[in-house]
């Protein structure tokens, strides 16, 4: 039997690096033909239908944005810390008490606050997250558990606590029993910024996000120190940087912005907290930070990629009678493919002959 | 050619014909010829770098030639893998010790030994092939709690259980104190009155024209003589090795003690890691204008004084350690970096530098209390003006400061971090190995970098398993064992003798009366 095995290649090629998400894209595409043709339908027409058709009017692109920034929001927090080897698998978590905290402020003081609501919202969503960040630093700092699994963990507690919300003290009186909350009001309302859109405040501050992202990783200090962290501990500490200290900065940051993802979401396209606020955002940005290889600008673009398969899979849903899991498929792909992508452009297969009989001793 | 003249018409043990290896980007073996005679101690010399490693595991079985022809005893042979090279009756000695440390000795041999499943049998036969060669060593011992010579003379009695024809030994006396070298020269040379071939691996002039009788010498790769050692000097050895004429440090003259630079006082520090040493009452000074070496075989606590001086480890008490009389035990590496003290730490790509980092990148590593770090935000220009300075003064040869720090020889890495630690103008600078795996030409520049710092006022401590090294350039030496510190001597007031004596750990008593005087 031949033998097979993955060599390190020397050095890998600088143009592979980038052009393995480009890869992964069109070998995620091909599958998916593959996919649609098994399901006994044309794959031209899937493609259209999936890719095209969502974004072929202004509404649809903006609700690229809409779909985007949250992931995006997640993705630039989470892949700061990836670079810093801090795991933080618990944006969805974070997500969510972002839009608790939030939107429990926009329910109960927007008479109190007025135009101050606004504000008030995102900085108590941004706190929501930060705070079911810390936990995980904290266990992780101070007893060294596996920000892996708290920070998981932490996720389904978050998730029972938003429905116990919504269908116990924070429910909707005139809901006809549904597991609701009232819907916001007034200045607890995040208005879009074009009309025939549903784009607002969360797409802008998605923006914003990856150039602060781009900025702290390639500019300051800290972001230095959070790359060589993350490359070689031991170097780390030899020069002297805080560990624990970026540690809690990386679980802090993406925390906070998983709030800001999960208010803005809340107060914006959604407009009331519903135990179904996420389809699963704080678990794709995963996907999004390593398809844009942890870089910012990156993230951009694989966020856009990835709510443009959120729209293309409702719309295959309508047009084509396509189940949605689908778009669970197809992102599984992807990511599939770009692991796999990435792992050739580091290692060779090599398929050698197999051994020789042992030479008489 | 040999010394010996019957050994011509006698068929070689073993022959490398044309043997080339090549790995991308580099060659490690040219069209290398060699062959070994039974009973034959054989020399394998070059610099780090030259393909000595490669070589070896190409006759161990654990890499494959790409081209050449490997013959035993007559016969063309292929080497699979290492089982099949010790079926033939080829045994190696590692550099890196390959033991568990968990395991009993006897427990460790019979893990390589395939056919002995009866333990205490096996213990006997340890006892005896032990005894037989003069090497002491207790079977049910842990490994854990042998010595590093210790540990070595297990590795050796493992190769001597399956009675090998060749030996190979890679470095084996860099882990030895003078007088264990000595003891493990009488092992080989007994094993080669009985017959059995051996390839000694070293960089290491003397042992060489003390032990063997015939030398082949590697450059790049290549084989660029072969020689008769005992009758060479070692400048000629040296010139074959480095292919031209090498220089020695010129050792300035008297120095001009200062005050105190460095000073622990009584420091006592328990591992963390369970098979780490204690620091046992520690006590030194490093004076300002002087440097002062620490010499000690591996795992004597040197790790661990390291760590405690550039505040890894923190100390228990903020007044056992103190920079220029104030106070740093409570300081971590940051707090003393700012207080004047530099530090070139033993591993280089990993601890010294990170490997998949620039240049320019690992200049700003520890030289971030300037001006290259300013409101938070990296002074990309400083940062780059900085790594090219080090990069100039140093002679570090690179593709530019933008090569990322792992595609550079350890050597010119070497000169790299000490350049960086050295330019920052440290008032103490403590080096680890600081020429540890570095070819002759690096070594020269980084010990000149050093003298030059000593000259320039400033206190050096170079902690280092090279006797020869410490001898060249510092003006007091201690030695490390178990976890204590002997005091020091004045380099023209002692001599290797001395030293290796201390190694071995017997100055214990006579501290121990001292501090018992003190109490």
């Amino acid at each position: 039997m031949p033998r097979i095995k993955l060599e390190p290649r020397a050095q890998s090629s600088r143009l592979m690096t980038y052009l393995s998400p480009l890869l992964a894209v069109v070998l995620t595409l091909m599958g998916a033909a593959v996919l649609f043709a098994i399901l006994g339908r044309d794959p031209l027409e899937a493609y259209r239908a999936f890719f095209i058709d969502p974004v072929s009017t202004l509404y649809g692109i903006g609700e690229l944005g809409v779909k985007g920034a949250p992931l995006i929001l997640c993705a630039i927090g989470l892949a700061i810390g990836f670079r810093a080897n801090v795991w933080n698998i618990g944006a969805e978590g974070q997500f969510i008490l972002g839009a608790i905290a939030g939107g429990g402020v926009g329910l109960f003081f927007e008479p109190l606050l007025g135009p101050l609501t606004m504000p008030a919202m995102l900085i108590a969503g941004a706190l929501g997250g930060l705070m079911w960040a810390a936990i995980p630093a904290f266990l992780k700092t101070r007893f060294n558990a596996n920000e892996i699994l708290t920070s998981l963990m932490l996720t389904y507690v978050a998730s029972l606590l938003l429905n116990y919300l919504v269908r116990g003290p924070w429910r909707d009186p005139q809901g006809y029993n549904f597991p609701q909350s009232k819907p916001f009001d007034g200045y607890a309302v995040f208005n879009p910024f074009f009309t025939g859109t549903r784009l607002g405040l969360g797409a802008l501050m998605a923006l914003l996000a990856v150039v602060g992202g781009w900025f702290l990783m390639s500019r300051s200090f800290l972001g230095y120190q959070i790359k060589v962290v993350g490359l070689t501990p031991a170097a780390a500490t030899y020069a002297g940087f805080n560990q624990k200290r970026v540690v809690w900065f990386c679980l802090a940051i993406s925390g906070a912005l998983a709030g800001l993802a999960g208010v803005n979401e809340v107060a914006g396209p959604i407009g009331q907290l519903l135990p179904t606020i996420s389809p699963g955002y704080g678990f794709t940005a995963i996907i999004v930070a390593f398809l844009g290889r942890l870089h910012p600008f990156g993230i951009l673009l694989a966020g856009l990629l990835i709510a443009l398969s959120y729209l293309g899979g409702e719309a295959a849903q309508i047009s084509l009678n396509l189940p949605v899991a689908v778009v669970g498929v197809f992102q599984g792909m992807l990511l599939f493919f770009l692991l796999a992508c990435e792992l050739l452009v580091r290692y060779r297969v090599v398929i050698g002959a197999p051994a020789v009989q042992s030479i008489a001793a | 050619m040999t010394s010996r003249g019957g050994l011509g018409s006698v068929t070689p043990r073993l022959e490398l014909r044309g043997i080339s290896k090549s790995y991308p980007g580099t060659i490690a073996n040219k069209n290398v010829e060699l062959s070994v005679m039974p009973g034959e101690l054989h020399a394998l010399l070059g610099e780090n770098g030259a393909g000595k490693s490669t070589l070896v595991k190409i006759i161990y079985g654990v890499v494959a030639a790409d081209e050449g022809e490997i013959r035993w005893e007559g016969r063309p042979i292929a080497v699979h893998d290492p089982a099949s090279a010790r079926r033939l009756g080829i045994g190696m000695v590692f550099q890196h010790f390959t033991l568990f440390e968990t395991l009993t000795v006897t427990e460790n041999i019979a893990l390589g030994l395939e056919k002995e499943r009866d333990i205490r049998r096996l213990a006997r036969r340890i006892e005896e092939t032990a005894t037989k060669y003069g090497l002491a060593l207790d079977p049910s011992r842990y490994v854990h709690d042998l010595s590093v010579g210790e540990r070595q003379r297990v590795e050796v009695v493992r190769c001597l259980m399956q009675e090998p024809k060749l030996l190979i030994m890679d470095e084996p006396t860099s882990v030895l104190t003078p007088q264990e070298v000595e003891r493990l020269f009488d092992v080989l040379r007994r094993l080669a009155a009985e017959g059995c071939s051996i390839l000694y691996i070293s960089h290491k002039l003397g042992e060489i024209m003390a032990l063997c009788q015939r030398a082949t010498v590697l450059r790049q790769g290549a084989v660029t003589a072969q020689c008769d050692p005992r009758r060479e000097t070692s400048a000629s050895l040296a010139r074959m090795m480095v292919g031209s004429e090498v220089l020695a440090v010129k050792r300035p003259g008297e120095h001009k003690e200062g005050d105190e630079a460095l000073t622990v006082t009584d420091l006592v520090l328990e591992p963390d890691d369970p098979f780490g040493t204690r620091l046992d009452h520690v006590s030194l000074n490093v004076r300002k204008g002087e440097i002062l070496g620490i010499a000690g075989v591996a795992g004597n606590g040197q790790t661990e004084l390291l760590r405690a001086l550039a505040g890894e480890t923190l100390a228990p008490r903020s007044d056992t350690i103190r920079i220029e009389g104030a106070n740093a035990g409570h300081l971590g590496p940051a707090g003393r970096r700012a207080r004047g003290l530099a530090f070139v730490p033993e591993e280089r790509l990993g601890r010294g530098a990170v490997a998949e980092l620039s240049l320019a990148d690992n200049a700003l590593l520890t030289a971030y209390l300037g001006g290259n770090v300013a409101a938070g935000m990296v002074q990309s220009g400083a940062v780059r003006d900085f790594a090219s300075a080090i990069v100039k003064s140093y002679n570090v040869v690179c593709a530019g400061i933008d090569a990322e720090a792992r595609s550079l020889s350890g050597g010119n890495m070497q000169k790299f971090i000490i350049g960086r630690e050295i330019l920052q103008q440290p008032r103490v600078l403590i080096a680890a190995h600081p020429t540890w795996g570095v070819d002759v030409g690096a070594a020269l520049t980084i010990h000149e970098a050093l003298i030059r710092l000593r000259d320039a006022g400033a206190a050096v401590l170079v902690v280092s398993e090279d006797l020869d090294e410490l001898f060249e350039i510092c003006d007091r030496i201690a030695v490390m064992s178990k976890g204590r510190i002997s005091e020091p001597k004045r380099v023209g007031e002692t001599d290797i003798d001395e030293i290796g004596l201390l190694m071995g750990g017997l100055f214990e008593d006579k501290q121990q009366a001292v501090s018992h005087a003190a109490d």
